[in-house]
């Protein structure tokens, strides 16, 4: 069993969990994820690693109360225990000297994205960090970001805090800035990862987006995160979740992420009101 | 007195089959202690077994059989036991019809005994009792290995090296362990119940279990060799074979080892009490004829499905799965396309699965398995309008542990390399065994080279 030593919320919707997983913390790097099991009923989730504590053995995800699984779990507390917490799963996200380097995240890949830069600025790169959100009450992390960033740059779609924009909005700071990424890095949901290839494309540099495909063993067995990337067959749990976003087949990846969303909406309107 | 032959077999009761056809119950109900002494004493008691040489874990058949037929239940098991961790599932799921029942005496002039029965009501029987009586084990070695998958090579690695006095710890990276037979048999076939109880018993004699831990990524291959004196690698299934048409990544079409697993390991079929979803489609293909494709069809019956459709490219007289799950699922409604190959699947504009395009074949020259080679007719396309396609064509062997352990060799195939007899592998002190070793087989082939991998380790660490 694995412990849970703190779950609080950190902005609406997003939660912060810190699990005992002292086997899982050893190995992991930046981009990898684990699986999560609540226990008896429960379903096996995918979730990126946000940060860890070698020495403590404690293991930090930020997740999104989306579906029944994160619904169920956004209601355990410290002291609490989960039947599965296994990994470090997934191939690492290439670090290296790179030059420079933008890191976009949003939503819970404000938080996911933390390892990665932390990796990139240890080796030696120029880091520019972005934030999205909606608006600035759902931007979190900014210190921990900063710590590690050569610039921070927020982005609100209502201009709350920040500049006023979205992905692109990034793009245009950055020429402004005169600055020339030599790689992209995306965390965060579809939508976001699907943008920050588009609009990064131009610059003919990998733009690493990690995909969150729906799982169940993560190890390799059931193929239902299989993907499309460079016209070949790939599953996200072996072969990824990082992939170069300017690969990858959107459209599908988009049609399969929808696969249960009538069945979790079902139960998350029946977790025992009735729905009415 | 010479004995009067008996040559027809205690049937064993069944569901009957438009009951069972909705419900996840097992199938066969199991012989009761009146059919077990009638069908043991059946037994001709040969002088040489014959049906032994046809067991892979060279049980004592006559033995076991002669104490059902005393009453002696317990000196059966005992007698099971001696051979085979894993009688209540062997019991179930052992291809016996081509094993040790082809080989009975009875068989050229009648029907064979009912080997795989009655080695079912044994185990079934001492689960009923109290207490059980456990094997005794031989004097410690000291020595201490580590099995990495708890699938049927495993356990059968581990249960017999416990025995001879090693000191096993059993790897699993799902949270159940038991492999296959518990994300991949369905529990109309193999109860969830009864894998648990005979991994239990493992544990019981001291086997040791670490569920939730992947080798090759959470330690590597090395990492767990350094803390051992043995390693068994037995990692089983990996990737899902697809037919690489277009469409395959529609939403609706499924690997057999993603439906299978959804319903199975993470008991989808109890939805929405359980939270892991399954959709209940109405029209499901599935494409294969294996027992896995027999195992996915009836599993959309139970799943509410009108109609589920068993699509497969040679003829019925080569389908792979036994005979009995051939008969079952015609029994309960499934739907057999023999001679049928699909060649593209269409969806709608959300990209879920809509309708199969397929082609007719006949059976020309015989390839290299000795099967008749299917071959396409021309302008036979025609269109199954289906939600859901399954595929059950096979997989790969699971791919971590050769990714992650650069000095293992392995086939083309990925499998990985062993030697024949010993089923060591080119790395020093790692064995391995099961559908890692051959590609996507049966559970008694596997414990049958965990058998073979166990006497060669027990070799090694006693030497």
């Amino acid at each position: 069993m694995f412990k849970i030593i703190e779950r609080k919320s950190i902005v609406p919707n997003l939660h912060l969990l810190v699990v005992n997983a002292p086997d899982v913390v050893r190995k992991i790097q930046p981009g990898q994820f684990v699986i999560i099991h609540a226990g008896e009923g429960s379903e096996r989730i995918p979730l990126t690693a946000a940060d860890w504590d070698r020495e403590e053995g404690t293991l930090s995800i930020v997740f999104m109360e989306v579906g029944t699984s994160t619904n169920k779990l956004a209601g355990m507390h410290a002291g609490d225990e989960l039947q599965t917490v296994v990994g470090p799963l997934g191939v690492p996200i290439e670090i290296r000297k790179f030059g420079t380097v933008v890191c976009i995240g949003g939503c819970f890949g404000m938080g996911s994205i933390f390892p990665v830069v932390r990796a990139l600025k240890e080796s030696g790169n120029q880091v520019i960090t972005m934030l999205e959100g909606r608006s600035g009450y759902l931007l979190y992390w900014e210190d921990k970001l900063s710590e590690y960033s050569d610039k921070t740059i927020r982005l609100t779609r209502d201009g709350s805090y920040g500049y006023q924009g979205h992905v692109r909005k990034g793009v245009e700071i950055l020429r402004e800035l005169n600055i020339k990424p030599d790689r992209v890095f995306a965390n965060g949901c579809t939508t976001l990862s699907y943008l920050a290839t588009k609009e990064y494309e131009h610059y003919n540099v990998p733009v690493i987006v990690t995909l969150n495909t729906i799982m169940i063993d993560g190890t390799g067995m059931c193929g239902v995160c299989r993907c499309t990337v460079d016209g070949k067959m790939k599953f996200a749990c072996v072969d990824g979740p990082s992939f170069d976003g300017r690969l990858v087949d959107w459209e599908e990846l988009a049609a399969r992420r929808k696969q249960y969303i009538s069945e979790e909406a079902f139960l998350v309107h029946h977790s025992g009101c009735g729905g009415l | 007195m010479a004995k009067k032959l008996n040559l027809n077999r205690v049937e064993m009761p069944k569901q009957a089959d438009f009951i069972r056809k909705r419900n996840f119950n097992e199938v066969a109900l199991g012989y009761t202690a009146d059919d077990a002494l009638a069908e043991a004493s059946r037994c001709l008691d040969c002088k040489k077994p014959l049906c032994v040489e046809g067991c892979p874990v060279e049980i004592d058949i006559p033995g076991f059989i002669r104490a059902i037929a005393a009453g002696d239940f317990a000196l059966a098991i005992k007698t099971l036991k001696k051979k085979n961790c894993l009688p209540a599932v062997c019991g179930r799921v052992c291809p016996q019809e081509e094993q040790c029942e082809i080989k009975c005496i009875l068989q050229n002039k009648g029907a064979p005994i009912a080997i795989g029965r009655l080695e079912r009501f044994a185990a079934d029987w001492e689960a009923e009792q109290a207490s059980i009586e456990l094997p005794s084990i031989k004097e410690k070695t000291g020595k201490r290995v580590a099995v990495i998958g708890s699938g049927p090579a495993g356990v059968t690695v581990a249960g017999d090296l416990t025995l001879l006095g090693h000191d096993v710890t059993m790897y699993e990276a799902l949270h159940e362990p038991g492999g296959v037979l518990t994300y991949g048999i369905p529990e109309f076939r193999l109860p969830a119940r009864v894998v648990t109880r005979e991994i239990e018993n493992l544990q019981k004699l001291g086997v040791k279990l670490i569920c939730n831990f992947v080798v090759g990524k959470t330690r590597s291959l090395q990492e767990i060799l350094d803390e051992f004196d043995a390693v068994f690698v037995g990692t089983g299934a990996g990737l899902p074979w697809f037919m690489m048409i277009p469409g395959e990544n529609l939403n609706g079409v499924y690997s057999a080892n993603e439906y299978l697993t959804r319903v199975n390991l993470m008991r989808g079929f109890e939805y929405p009490k359980t939270y892991t979803p399954v959709i209940r489609h109405k029209k499901v293909a599935v494409v294969g004829g294996g027992n896995v494709a027999m195992d996915c069809a009836r599993t959309a019956l139970r799943l509410g499905a009108e109609d589920a459709a068993i699509v497969y490219r040679r003829s019925e007289k080569e389908l792979p799965a036994r005979r009995e799950e051939y008969e079952n699922a015609v029994e309960e409604g499934v739907k057999f396309n023999f001679l049928t190959l699909p060649e593209k699947l269409y969806g709608n504009d959300e990209g879920w699965l809509k309708e199969i395009e397929c082609a007719r074949m006949e059976l020309g020259e015989p390839d290299a398995s000795g099967r008749r080679r299917p071959v396409r007719i021309d302008n036979s396309e025609f269109i199954m309008k289906m939600d859901a396609c399954i595929i059950a064509i096979g997989n790969s062997p699971n791919p971590i542990i050769p990714q992650t352990t650069p000095d293992l060799e392995v086939s083309k195939w990925g499998t990985i390399e062993v030697d024949e007899e010993t089923l060591k592998t080119s790395v020093d002190r790692v064995w391995a065994g099961g559908d890692i070793v051959t590609g996507a087989a049966t559970v008694i082939l596997a414990m049958g080279a965990g058998r073979k991998a166990a006497r060669s380790m027990h070799e090694y660490l006693t030497s």
